[in-house]
């Protein structure tokens, strides 16, 4: 791209780097337009999945815009919005059946283009995290669960937290890789009830 | 029109070893396809290769061989320049010849 | 030795080795007992009868214009030349204004020099388990794939608009949306991730970059099928909960010009065979 050549001190020796230089040719902000545009205009809606599922809400604009660092104060306001939007069970009851827990964290079914919308997703968690120690087909994508409820007791506390964390992860760490799943829809009430059984009850393989 | 074979001799030593593969559906009759509908058996149900004018195999395939198969196997007495002609018959009386020569 | 006598039932190598790798397998690291299934079936590969119907598509007069593309359609090194292509696209094509990788390259071929309907090609570009024969643009991709045998990856991204492509797609990869917020570098940007027991390679490295594109176009044994890179890019939007992006788009071309540029100068092995 040849531009101006006669122009005054520094901004010379910028235009000259900039027409000579092999490197790219846009910052990184403007490629990510860029790719956001050409994203809106490539994706189209298949079975249940959306077109609007590109557009990005304000959690993923703030992971997206920062590379999944964004500064103190977004996050904080973002995480605290995230916390004050999970909805927790109404009788106060976190821990369900394990072994219903077990056959949820084992399903990777759910929300693509392929699955029905009306059926139940799975958790997906053995895909990303190591869970039971019976079980040697694990990610490693998420940290190891297993003797999760040993390691941390099953107060109450603990007991809102794992749930509330399974339901949003984002609301304790903003750009975690970890999906929202009572956020998103992806997981029922029962069914992260189930899951913090599966972690917390000390019958469950995950505590023995 | 069955898909032509695709077949490697490679003498090494005194074993030449034989790797053959075959383009065919080997569909085993009990799969259904997408409507429901049962998907009919059609597969390779003999092979015959000859090695310099000999027959050196006579096989029967079952329904337990998966699409596209690939079969391998050694043998001696076989030298370069010898035509190796694979022959398979499958079960609608579909056939297939194709030859290589040893290399 | 002569075996003719016997009237046997000859198992596939396929279930052979398969046999004999599982007792190995359930002591050994899986995925290094499958490397090794994998050379053995590379010798073999059934690829290459999709290579042959690929070689036989390129050469006959079709379409309505009844021309061949080994007479009209030009990959980046001349007129009809398949040698080397494959390992230098994605590139710009002055003539489409536009950075295209090999498929979209062969399909704007068969389009603007045959005549084929873009949308008659896009309903079904990618073969299914039920299909006993995979579309012709898989053939074509399989067969222009073959002959970049044994060649190092030379995308030319010193081309500003192949830059660009690069950088956007780099930019996509980065992408999070969708309703479990995932992007391509939730699995493939970092380091010695699984997902169960598939080995995750990172994308933005050369390392990971070359496991990305090796092997495709390649030879599915599950299912038997032959598929293409712009099928794979397909599936992983599926699983990451996307919709779907549109068949031989520039979104799609972005990312393949992002990972083949990340694998120059690596060896590329030819069409493939996976699990």
């Amino acid at each position: 791209m040849k531009t101006i050549l006669f122009a005054t001190g520094a901004s010379v020796a910028t235009l000259l780097l900039a027409a000579c230089a092999s490197g790219p040719r846009h910052s990184e902000a403007e490629y990510r337009q860029i790719a956001i545009d050409t994203i809106k205009h490539d994706f189209q809606t298949k079975g249940q999945a959306k077109h609007e599922r590109v557009t990005q809400d304000e959690v993923q604009q703030a992971c997206n815009s920062y590379l999944n660092n964004p500064p103190k104060e977004l996050m904080i306001k973002l995480t605290s919005a995230q916390l004050a939007a999970i909805k927790l069970p109404a009788d106060g009851k976190y821990l369900g059946d394990w072994k219903e827990g077990e056959k949820i964290a084992q399903s990777g079914r759910g929300f693509t283009w392929s699955d029905k919308a009306d059926e139940p997703a799975g958790g997906n968690c053995y895909n990303c995290h190591q869970i039971g120690p019976q079980e040697t087909s694990f990610g490693t994508v998420g940290p190891s669960l297993l003797a999760y409820g040993k390691t941390r007791g099953n107060s109450p506390e603990i007991q809102k937290y794992t749930y509330s964390k399974i339901f949003n992860a984002k609301a304790f760490n903003l750009c975690s890789e970890m999906p929202r799943f009572g956020h998103a829809g992806a997981l029922n009430e029962q069914q992260i009830q189930h899951l913090v059984a599966l972690l917390l009850d000390p019958a469950s393989p995950v505590n023995k | 029109m069955a898909d032509p074979m695709k077949i490697r001799a490679q003498l090494k030593g005194d074993v030449t070893e034989i790797r053959v593969l075959m383009g065919h559906a080997m569909e085993t009759g009990q799969r259904k396809d997408a409507a429901g509908a049962t998907v009919p058996a059609h597969f390779i149900q003999s092979m015959t290769v000859d090695v310099g004018g000999k027959r050196v195999v006579d096989g029967q395939i079952g329904t337990s061989v998966s699409r596209n198969p690939v079969f391998g196997f050694k043998m001696k007495g076989a030298k370069v320049g010898d035509k190796v002609v694979v022959s398979w018959v499958d079960n609608k009386g579909d056939k297939r010849s194709d030859e290589a020569a040893v290399a | 030795m002569n075996i003719a006598s016997s009237g046997l039932r000859l198992l596939s190598c396929t279930a052979a080795l398969a046999l004999s790798l599982s007792v190995a397998a359930q002591t050994k690291d899986p995925n290094a007992e499958f490397e090794k299934f994998r050379a053995e079936m590379e010798e073999s590969n059934p690829a290459e009868l999709f290579e042959v119907k690929g070689e036989e598509l390129w050469k006959a007069r079709r379409g309505p214009k009844n021309v061949s593309l080994a007479e009209s359609c030009d990959l980046g090194q001349g007129v009809g030349k398949v040698e080397a292509a494959y390992v230098k696209m994605p590139r710009y094509f002055a003539d489409a204004d536009a950075v295209m990788d090999a498929e979209r390259r062969i399909v704007w071929c068969m389009v603007e020099k045959q005549g084929f309907k873009f949308d008659d090609i896009a309903k079904k570009p990618f073969q299914g388990g039920n299909d006993n024969n995979a579309p012709e643009i898989t053939n074509l991709v399989t067969y222009v794939a073959s002959g970049s045998r044994n060649m190092k990856f030379d995308i030319p991204l010193g081309d500003p608009k192949v830059r660009d492509a690069f950088e956007t797609g780099k930019a996509m990869a980065a992408y999070r949306a969708g309703p479990y917020d995932f992007s391509c570098n939730t699995c493939h940007g970092v380091d010695g991730k699984r997902i169960r027991m598939q080995n995750l390679p990172n994308l933005a490295t050369p390392e990971g970059a070359i496991k990305g594109v090796q092997g495709w176009p390649g030879y599915r044994m599950t299912g038997g099928v032959m598929l293409t890179s712009q099928w794979r890019m397909n599936d992983c939007f599926r699983q990451q909960r996307f919709p779907e992006p549109k068949y031989a788009s520039q979104t799609i071309t972005n990312l393949l010009t992002y990972m083949s540029g990340n694998s120059n100068g690596q060896m590329y092995k030819g069409p493939g065979i996976k699990r």
